[in-house]
């Protein structure tokens, strides 16, 4: 059961219209991995990760994730391992007529039978793991700043202890030590819960000290897989950049 | 074979031995609430809690513990807890130290209590929505004048692109309920008339009725219905991206930018619209005129020659660039209105149309009522 391989991609193809974004994609994550999608601006970061989570339909290729290719999967299959999974979106994308712990419970209101006290006390607890203070419990998403949305963000993607943990910029808009207590949380959480991460991310720090192996996308095609230690032995200049 | 999840006490010469086996995950929390609840606090006691028999956890399982621990704690029972795996043991610590302190409670109030305070609420909205609404046609009567001063500030081709969209583009829908309305009067008015001999009077009533009321109040209920809303909209959905505020830290003004050219543009294509509706609407009435009355188009317009007086057809037309005002008003008002919930862009787009609907029906009112006492 090591190295258990929770996500590949084979041969990922996406166009938007005339404009092909990846051409044959292929990498391999395995569990317990954190694994960081990187690339410049434009590169399809974000739309392979939103094609992870059937947000978005690949042109060809497969995408197995858990075993199961997204592309293809019935709407049931979907809906389970949509349950299976946390996403935390660029910008937190929280509901905006919910208060933030009622944000934070709605998926364990809707998915399990557990008891309202203890929904009630894991999201508080979660909120707090995330970093925010108990009084933003019923608070609207309208009075919290953005790096605030984004914690309490995570906490509603990690509110069913979910297996695998989509992030979308984790830490970009959050000041630098927020930024590193964000690092050592998912770092814990996959210490302790074995959780597997997939991030987009741009933070050099996160990138040196979180990620266990990368993709860097470019020209369509994943230019680079691998360790930071792998990147280091790069000769290839335009790899070099990412090294800092 | 995975064990089921359990809960085992035995009771030693110190205290009590807890030994917790099986999967502790959210899936078998129910069960294990169960059983915690048959462990019965002797006071000051003390409980030792096994954990080596955990083979799967999570955060739940892990609050449940934490819950029911803490709560023998508070008994004056003494807990400790062996035999944890290092995962666990690190997960549990960190639930431990983010375990919440005090429940978060709203706070319930008396119901005579909530009831007047939103009642305060309300009544304080109004006035703040009111004051602001004046501070905003204030603000537009002086951008609209600086702007016949200096017309080059006037983003034209924006106002054209408005024309085209809620002016051009609602021609269809209006040209359509205009010549329904003027079927719809024409045929009533066709059975009375029809009673007392009195046919070719079908002319006067068709004519005037939508000339002079029912076709500029209908073309400006279709309007409100769709520029209200799409402007309430489109300025609600800017705000909340930061456009506006982009707009102006960039030296845009959002008036001239936003406001204005939607203005100007109700204003100008209302009138026009409200032309097309009174050909339409009096072609509905002659269409049953020739059918049910008999009275043929040529008589019709000869009749409409001879008795209509062109004062109806201007006082309808007048009328229109006033309801264009008030729905690009309105729409604007309402968009600037919205902040960054997006349960509030669809909150004050339907209160944009409901005020721009009521506003066009009590103006004309009005207007209606001053013209016949000035004998118009």
């Amino acid at each position: 059961m090591k190295n258990h391989v929770i996500i590949e991609a084979k041969n990922i193809v996406t166009t938007f219209g005339r404009n092909v974004i990846h051409d044959g994609i292929n990498f391999k994550i395995q569990k317990g991995e954190i694994f960081g999608l990187l690339g410049g601006s434009g590169s399809g970061k974000t739309t392979l990760l939103r094609e992870m989570i059937m947000l978005q339909k690949t042109r060809a290729g497969q995408m197995l994730i858990l075993g199961t290719d997204v592309q293809t999967a019935s709407s049931k299959m979907a809906q389970k391992l949509r349950q299976k999974w946390g996403v935390l979106f660029q910008f937190g994308a929280l509901f905006t007529s919910l208060t933030i712990l009622e944000n934070v419970t709605i998926a364990m209101r809707e998915y399990t039978d557990l008891p309202d006290w203890l929904i009630e006390e894991s999201a508080l607890m979660k909120l707090s793991m995330v970093g925010l203070p108990p009084k933003v419990a019923n608070m609207y998403p309208s009075e919290l700043s953005g790096g605030m949305k984004k914690r309490a963000g995570l906490a509603r993607a990690l509110a069913l202890d979910p297996k695998l943990l989509f992030l979308d910029e984790p830490t970009s808009g959050l000041d630098p030590q927020s930024a590193r207590a964000f690092d050592e949380l998912i770092l814990t959480l996959r210490d302790t819960l074995g959780i597997t991460v997939v991030m987009v991310t741009h933070d050099k720090d996160t990138i040196a000290n979180v990620l266990d192996r990368f993709v860097i996308l470019g020209n369509k095609i994943v230019l680079f897989e691998g360790t930071m230690e792998l990147l280091k032995q790069t000769t290839n200049d335009e790899l070099k950049k990412f090294l800092s | 074979m995975k064990k089921l999840p359990s809960l085992d006490v035995t009771q030693t010469y110190e205290g009590f031995s807890v030994s917790l086996q099986g999967v502790w995950v959210k899936e078998s929390i129910q069960k294990l609430d169960l059983a915690f609840s048959t462990l019965t606090c002797k006071p000051k006691a003390s409980y030792t809690f096994d954990l080596s028999g955990i083979t799967d956890f999570d955060t739940h399982g892990i609050m449940l513990i934490l819950h029911h621990t803490k709560k023998l704690e508070a008994q004056g029972c003494s807990i400790f807890k062996i035999g944890a795996s290092e995962s666990l043991e690190k997960l549990l610590s960190i639930c431990e130290l983010h375990y919440p302190k005090e429940k978060v409670e709203e706070k319930k109030e008396l119901f005579i209590l909530s009831f007047l305070e939103n009642v305060g609420k309300d009544l304080f909205e109004g006035y703040k929505t009111l004051s602001s609404f004046f501070a905003f046609t204030g603000e537009l009567t002086h951008f609209v004048i600086a702007a016949f001063f200096k017309p080059f500030t006037i983003r034209l081709k924006a106002t054209l692109y408005h024309i085209e969209q809620s002016g051009a583009g609602a021609l269809p829908i209006i040209l359509l309920t205009s010549f329904l309305i003027g079927i719809v009067i024409a045929y009533q008015g066709a059975t009375q008339l029809e009673k007392f001999g009195a046919n070719i009077f079908i002319v006067e009533m068709v004519t005037i009725s939508a000339v002079r009321e029912l076709a500029p109040l209908l073309t400006a209920i279709v309007i409100a219905g769709r520029s209200a809303s799409a402007y309430a909209a489109q300025i609600g959905v800017m705000k909340i991206t930061d456009e506006v505020d982009a707009m102006s830290s960039m030296g845009f003004s959002p008036w001239n930018f936003l406001v204005l050219p939607r203005l100007f543009a109700l204003i100008i294509s209302l009138p026009l619209l409200v032309f097309f509706a009174d050909i339409i609407s009096v072609f509905g009435g002659m269409v049953i005129a020739t059918t049910k009355l008999d009275v043929s188009f040529v008589e019709f317009i000869d009749r409409i020659k001879q008795t209509v007086a062109l004062k109806h057809l201007i006082i309808g037309l007048i009328k229109a660039p006033i309801f264009g005002c008030i729905i690009a008003t309105i729409g604007c008002f309402r968009g600037f209105q919205i902040d960054s919930s997006t349960e509030s862009v669809g909150k004050y787009t339907t209160i944009s149309v409901v005020n721009a609907i009521f506003w066009v029906i009590a103006v004309d009112a009005i207007i209606s009522v001053l013209l016949t006492e000035m004998g118009l």
